[in-house]
């Protein structure tokens, strides 16, 4: 309570992280309320073809796309698809990641290394490429698009909790934990885990911002859910064929996974600095 | 003292710990002998004082109890049960009996822990107590080493040093151990908290039963709480003894320069023979014979062919030194 109320006040003070976190927030609460907002809400699954190609008006907010569905409407219900992609394949790659990392860290035998070095050619593979075989192999689908970004992802905790381990470890209250006769099980999820949750918070906070990006490249590419499915990538895919006439068109999705990403990683970087004050992000100075 | 005949509580022979010391190619390219063929036995109820120079073993030695770090080889037998190699099950069993309290008690306390959980973490791994019974045991192990109840919400941080190695005394105690190992209990400490600290040390052994093992580099605190004390070089025993007997008739000539090395105001010194001079030796390149030949002003031709042991040939006095007489 005391540490919320703390994160509270500190995040009210750093105005760029509040910029994020009004960011995210909004995100949520488009994706929650976006029957309630959209102006069409029906235009999701129903074309209009007269409609076609409208340009932003007071009926159409944002315009119309090739199909004479409302563009508003559409990326309303695209922050749904975004914000169910992020938050399960990053909850897998932080189920999956951080408990290897933490195995791995904490003990100090060759399946340590073995573990490391599986999530060493994890990492060796770009994720992209992963990520379109994945989707390539099983079809394109938002589920596919959470297999191939979990599967891609999961490393990057992995490495950040076995690095923090292994120099927590090394602090007396740990080895005093284990000489108390607390069980290993006890020592990593009671002590060393909570020691190094404010790191795995960040990381987490901004590995949304790339998971989101990621997966709208993936739409973009064609590998996420099929049309007309109202997903960010797909819709400015979808427009390239009619620009810069309909300039509209990529202009809404695209701002809006431009904000929603900058909003993760802005919001990420005021964590750091709140909870991890030992590696700061450069001070702007007052001339 | 009684006058009975002392009991062993903990028969350590030879005990060893090497550290494999490795290159750039993690190739093994020798041993650093951090504890040496250490042979020693604790009496229940005495205060045993292990003295020696920074990175002589002292604190090894009681990691190596501890099981912190593994014995390369030796005995460790503790209250009738063999120490070395246990299962899980059985060295939880003894690690409720043995205790090792850190130099710093403060960093043994989880940061993120405040005082009351961190008291209650011993009796929730190794006791069936509910939250009630071990709430009242925790409360009144914080009553004897003299803290306010109020300090079980505050977090480590929040409490002075002095405070912190307190908390750390009652995190061992709440077990009810026989044997604590005390490692530098006092340094970093205020002249003032020390002397508190020590009659702290002594009142709880009144209390608990206890037995200390206590290592420290700090000769005067040595003297005064000792009942019989083992001075250490570069992984072994050099002399061993009571108290008294080696304060006032010091036989090797390490413990005799570390005594002469005792400032005292206005007073001669207890022995004013010469002064320990140079480094020790790097343990990992130990010389031949007595390890200390390097070092002593009395060194023989003799003293390099053979390892001393030690030698009873005192009464309450063991010196492991070919020359002693």
């Amino acid at each position: 309570m005391e540490t919320l109320r703390f994160l509270l006040k500190k995040l009210i003070e750093d105005r760029v992280a509040l910029l994020g976190a009004l960011l995210i927030l909004l995100l949520i609460f488009t994706a929650i309320a976006a029957p309630f907002l959209a102006t069409f809400p029906e235009d999701i699954a129903e074309f209009h073809p007269p409609n076609r190609l409208i340009a932003p008006d007071g009926t159409f907010w944002f315009g119309t796309d090739r199909m004479g569905s409302d563009i508003y409407s559409r990326i309303l219900f695209g922050a749904r698809i975004t914000i169910t992609i992020a938050i399960i394949a990053i909850g897998v790659s932080v189920i999956i990641g951080v408990p290897i990392g933490l195995i791995a860290g904490y003990y100090h035998t060759w399946f340590s290394d073995l573990l490391m070095r599986t999530s060493d050619i994890f990492l060796a593979v770009p994720q992209i490429v992963l990520a379109i075989a994945i989707a390539q192999t099983l079809g394109p689908s938002i589920e596919n698009i959470i297999l191939a970004l979990s599967a891609t992802y999961w490393p990057f905790w992995t490495r950040l909790v076995y690095a923090e381990t292994r120099s927590i470890q090394k602090e007396t209250f740990i080895e005093a934990n284990i000489a108390l006769g607390a069980s290993p099980i006890r020592v990593m999820f009671m002590h060393v885990l909570p020691n190094i949750s404010s790191s795995i918070i960040v990381r987490t906070t901004i590995g949304m911002g790339g998971t989101i990006l990621t997966a709208a490249t993936l739409g973009f590419l064609g590998l996420g859910a099929p049309p007309p499915s109202p997903e960010w990538g797909r819709m400015i895919a979808e427009s390239r064929e009619f620009l810069p006439e309909a300039w509209w068109y990529a202009t809404a999705p695209g701002l809006a996974i431009f904000l929603v990403v900058m909003g993760f990683n802005l919001f990420g970087d005021g964590l750091r600095d709140i909870l991890d004050p030992r590696i700061r992000r450069s001070v702007r100075h007052d001339d | 003292m009684t006058t009975e005949p002392p009991q062993t509580i903990l028969r350590i022979s030879k005990l060893r710990k090497f550290f494999a010391i490795r290159n750039a190619w993690n190739r093994r390219i020798g041993w650093l002998k951090a504890v040496d063929d250490i042979s020693l036995e604790v009496y229940r109820g005495e205060i045993l004082g292990i003295v020696g120079e920074s990175g002589c073993g002292k604190s090894t030695l009681g990691k190596t109890l501890m099981g912190i770090h593994k014995s390369s080889g030796g005995e460790v037998v503790f209250e009738d049960q063999p120490l070395v190699n246990l299962t899980r099950q059985e060295s939880r069993r003894l690690s409720r009996q043995l205790q090792y309290s850190y130099q710093d008690p403060g960093a043994s306390l989880d940061p993120r822990w405040k005082i009351r959980r961190s008291l209650h973490e011993p009796l929730v791994i190794h006791s069936g107590l509910d939250y009630q019974e071990r709430d009242e045991r925790v409360k009144s192990i914080l009553d004897a080493v003299g803290l306010p109840q109020g300090h079980l919400e505050l977090y480590p941080h929040e409490i002075s040093g002095g405070q912190q190695r307190r908390v750390g005394l009652a995190r061992i105690l709440t077990l009810h151990p026989s044997l604590i190992i005390l490692d530098e209990p006092t340094s970093g400490l205020d002249v003032s908290v020390q002397a508190t600290i020590l009659s702290l040390f002594l009142d709880l052994k009144k209390q608990f039963d206890l037995t200390y093992m206590f290592i420290s580099h700090d000769l005067s605190v040595i003297r005064m709480l000792c009942d019989r004390v083992a001075v250490m070089y570069l992984g072994k025993i050099v002399e061993l003894g009571e108290t008294e007997t080696i304060f006032n008739h010091p036989r090797h000539p390490y413990t005799q320069s570390l005594l002469a090395a005792i400032p005292v105001i206005g007073g001669e010194r207890i022995t004013d023979n010469f002064w320990l001079e140079g480094e020790p030796p790097n343990p990992s390149a130990l010389p031949s014979g007595c390890r200390f030949r390097t070092r002593c002003p009395n060194a023989l031709a003799i003293c390099a062919e053979s390892d001393p042991p030690l030698r009873s040939d005192w009464p309450h006095q063991q010196v492991a030194c070919t020359l002693a007489e």
